[in-house]
């Protein structure tokens, strides 16, 4: 505790994985380009379901990354959670065993789904064969707080360890609490989201939602900001961020990759959809507030595309809001399209493409999408080149959540 | 920016009692409402007991829509969440929606509600490609974690951060602890904190059966929660909600709002372990507790009561014991330190909201409540537990602990009003 701290909360790793890469540059090389990895629906036992299309990882072999005795006692939800959680900290130098100060390094995800796969699997035992044949981790495999518990233990992280339950925004959310960690003085944090909502059950739990697709065909099921928006379509994986105070990284000789600068949530109601203008664009103008920019520093725009027409044109008009004349200049994607909504690991994997962009200069497109039908600059086809130093990433909630996050390009703030 | 925290209202569901005044009769009691389970049928499980809340939502004024669709531990938020607000005094309506904020906790959520459709959709576990036309078409508001907070929010109009904390048993004190840090920080005057869960169903008693973390005393439910007694065999499964009314602490002086006490620290800490075992030393849980007190600013022979973790099982309770002795020094042997899961059973994610108002209501009444069934000592286990009969006492500075699957280690520190001025 004795170094000097800045107060800003640098990322300095990064560990994807997701639908269309799992590793952070087949991740950026599909996002780049556009693609679009939604598909119908693979996982056994789903095919029957009205909801046909959604975003899978295809072919994960967690084993490469975590030993067996983690892997038996988890869900699909936390094998991508420890995944990501290993590269990211490969990513930052951290990857060499368990920490010097174990109390400097904390740990905290957001989830939206639980243990679905493993839950179903122990209450078919349970409701088939009796209470005798659940097994002894189903009360560790199931709840929301297994990833960050297990990417504590597996890592030896003793900081303060967190889990928000959230719609999608609480990817967000965690990202900032992580920040404010920072801030409050522990110096590393392992942040983000990963979700594995693709089992049959799960799937069930979600056709509830009215903003979902059950549109089959791939390409024009989740087509955010156009006349032809017909929901959204969900994925799985997620994306961990390794957190820390910019002064240690600098210290430590690790690149800045950026800076996690503001955060502002509101929260105006499920389904509510106009309400969430006056709620996001409150976000918006709370985060830069926070960050200490003014709109016009925005360089682009990370959309949360909900894929509802009542809720994309509150989207637009927030952007609009908050950002003013420049709301309809700065250049807005929505690269999710391409892999679907991951629950609350979507806006992280929208943060990782936020940085991803900064560092590559470019602005990828939004994948399936054409005729944009709101007052927007939203980027389609192919990626555009631009200098950004500045990112905004928006999200949106089912249950009505909203939440903006400013990221800013590694070493712009520094200044 | 730090800012003052005050805690302005409390609101409680609890087995054996509805509301703060029924559950504060039972502590100081020292009466145990934990029985055979009713909410279904049991048989074939090696724990068959827990402590349930005599809840009828109807009675509690809720509407038809929650009384119908929401889950049971939605049902229980709303309805402590509500007393918690009469008891504050606040309009809501008259407050800035942007500036209210909502964070609750619950460790398994919509579980139950989750288990009896699955039931349903998969003919009893016959089936995996369950048949989605049987279900619920609100499922995916038991499958939202978050519906919990969402749902309070919605009934006070918050527009603030609203968020749902899921940290296992220690998502009780983390949601307040979450709001502390929300109001401390400045991103909202009011905050509706809290937690609930309703986890009495055949899932979760069954994976806790399997390993072997409740108790078997089903000869005896009443005497089964025996926290730090030497004849204890784990813990008993409760259900239950508490909810906080929070505020910065000159926005409640301003509306002239009658301050119980002030929420003055909180920390949370990963014990880096095991996700079910706990070390006999407590290190993690003792640095939770020396953080709190070096944000108030309390040198640690000012504690005054320990409200435990307690669970009952024989590993935190040696653990526990192990951490105040280690942060708490010699004063630990004069310092009071009792468990209410001897009362009203452990209610996973709930509880820990439910002891933080437990120890408001201490510090109201000047009393600290007892272990209830606590008879024979456990050399490992050497503190004053306050055996079966409440004690009055001065209490101006005390501390909630708690301890939960994932090895998250939490403590919370209430300090009466001006209980900071030295």
């Amino acid at each position: 505790m004795s170094t000097q701290r800045s107060g800003r909360a640098a990322i300095t790793g990064i560990g994807v994985v997701a639908p269309n890469g799992q590793r952070t540059d087949a991740y950026w090389k599909s996002v780049r380009e556009g693609l679009s990895v939604l598909d119908r629906i693979t996982r056994e036992g789903c095919g029957h379901m009205p909801l046909q299309v959604a975003g899978e990882v295809q072919g994960f072999d967690p084993s490469a990354l975590i030993e067996d005795r983690f892997l038996v006692q988890t869900d699909r939800f936390s094998h991508f959670a420890m995944a990501a959680a290993a590269l990211a900290l490969d990513d930052a130098g951290l990857g060499g065993g368990a920490p010097a100060e174990p109390f400097s390094v904390g740990v905290v995800t957001a989830a939206g789904s639980g243990g679905g796969e493993f839950g179903q699997r122990e209450l078919q035992k349970l409701w088939g064969q009796g209470s005798k044949f659940v097994g002894p981790y189903q009360s560790i495999a199931w709840f929301y707080a297994a990833s960050t518990g297990q990417i504590s233990i597996r890592g030896g992280f003793k900081g303060p360890c967190g889990v928000v339950a959230s719609d999608e925004a609480g990817g967000l959310d965690s990202l900032a609490h992580a920040a404010r960690a920072v801030r409050r003085g522990t110096g590393t944090m392992l942040a983000g989201a990963a979700e594995a909502p693709l089992a049959p059950y799960s799937m069930v739990c979600q056709l509830g939602y009215p903003e979902l697709s059950t549109v089959a065909e791939p390409d024009r099921a989740y087509r955010p900001f156009t006349s032809s928006a017909c929901g959204f379509v969900p994925a799985e994986g997620g994306a961990l961020l390794v957190v820390e105070d910019e002064r240690k990284a600098v210290e430590r000789g690790v690149p800045v990759r950026a800076t996690l600068a503001g955060h502002a949530a509101t929260f105006t109601s499920a389904a509510r959809w106009a309400d969430s203008r006056e709620g996001l664009a409150r976000a918006i103008r709370g985060a830069l507030d926070e960050a200490g920019c003014a709109p016009e520093d925005i360089d682009v725009v990370f959309a949360d595309a909900m894929g509802v027409p009542e809720a994309d044109r509150a989207e637009a008009q927030a952007i609009g809001d908050a950002l003013g004349g420049h709301g309809r200049r700065v250049p807005v994607t929505a690269p999710k399209t391409g892999i679907g909504r991951a629950y609350c690991a979507a806006p992280v994997l929208d943060t990782v493409a936020a940085v991803l962009a900064m560092e590559h200069g470019q602005v990828p497109p939004t994948p399936n999408v054409f005729d944009v039908c709101h007052d927007l600059d939203l980027v389609t086809e192919r990626a555009r080149p631009a200098e950004l130093r500045t990112a905004l990433v928006l999200s949106r909630g089912l249950m009505g959540s909203n939440a903006a996050l400013v990221v800013r390009r590694g070493g712009e703030s520094a200044r | 920016m730090t800012r003052r925290v005050a805690v302005t209202g409390v609101g409680v569901v609890a087995p054996g009692g509805i509301g703060a005044t029924a559950f504060w009769d039972l502590l100081s009691a020292g009466r145990t409402a934990t029985r055979g389970i009713t909410l279904f049928d049991p048989a074939g499980l090696r724990s068959r007991i827990a402590a349930e809340c005599d809840f009828d939502p109807f009675e509690h004024g809720l509407d038809a829509e929650l009384c119908q669709h929401a889950d049971r531990y939605i049902q229980f938020a709303v309805v402590a969440a509500r007393e918690a607000v009469r008891d504050s005094g606040i309009d809501t309506a008259a407050e800035d929606p942007w500036r209210t904020a909502v964070s609750l906790g619950s460790a398994v959520g919509g579980t139950t509600r989750l288990e009896h459709d699955y039931v349903l959709v998969s003919e009893h576990g016959r089936r995996w490609d369950v048949d989605h036309e049987k279900a619920d078409p609100k499922l995916h508001l038991a499958f939202s974690p978050s519906t919990l907070a969402s749902t309070v929010a919605e009934q006070f109009g918050a527009k603030g951060p609203v968020q749902t904390v899921s940290t296992g048993c220690t998502s009780g004190l983390d949601a307040v602890g979450y709001a502390f840090h929300t109001i401390a920080e400045g991103r909202a005057d009011v905050c509706i904190a809290g937690a609930s869960d309703s986890p009495i169903s055949p899932i979760t008693m069954a994976c806790f059966d399997a390993i072997k973390a409740t108790s078997p005393n089903n000869d005896d439910p009443e005497h089964a929660s025996r926290p730090f007694d030497a004849h204890r065999d784990g813990f008993v499964m409760g259900e239950g909600a508490a909810v906080l009314v929070l505020e910065e602490y000159e926005h409640a002086r301003a509306r002239g709002a009658e301050i119980y006490c002030e929420l003055s620290g909180y920390a949370t800490y990963g014990n880096a372990y095991h996700m079910t075992g706990l070390t006999s030393e407590g290190l993690e849980m003792a640095r939770a507790i020396d953080t709190t007190l070096e944000q108030a600013g309390i040198d640690p022979t000012r504690i005054d009561y320990v409200n435990a973790h307690g669970s009952g099982t024989r590993q935190n309770d040696r653990h526990e014991t192990a951490a105040v002795k280690r942060s708490l020094g010699a004063h630990a042997y004069d310092t009071p330190m009792s468990s209410i899961k001897s009362m009203v059973g452990h209610s996973l994610g709930a509880i820990g909201a439910i002891e933080v108002v437990a120890c408001v209501l201490a510090m109201k009444h000047q009393v600290v409540p007892p272990t209830a069934n606590y008879e024979t000592p456990d050399p490992e286990c050497d503190l004053d537990y306050v055996p079966r009969t409440a004690r009055p006492r001065k209490l101006e500075h005390v501390l909630s602990v708690g301890s939960g699957f994932g090895g998250f280690q939490s403590a919370v520190l209430l300090s009466g009003p001006g209980g900071r001025t030295p």
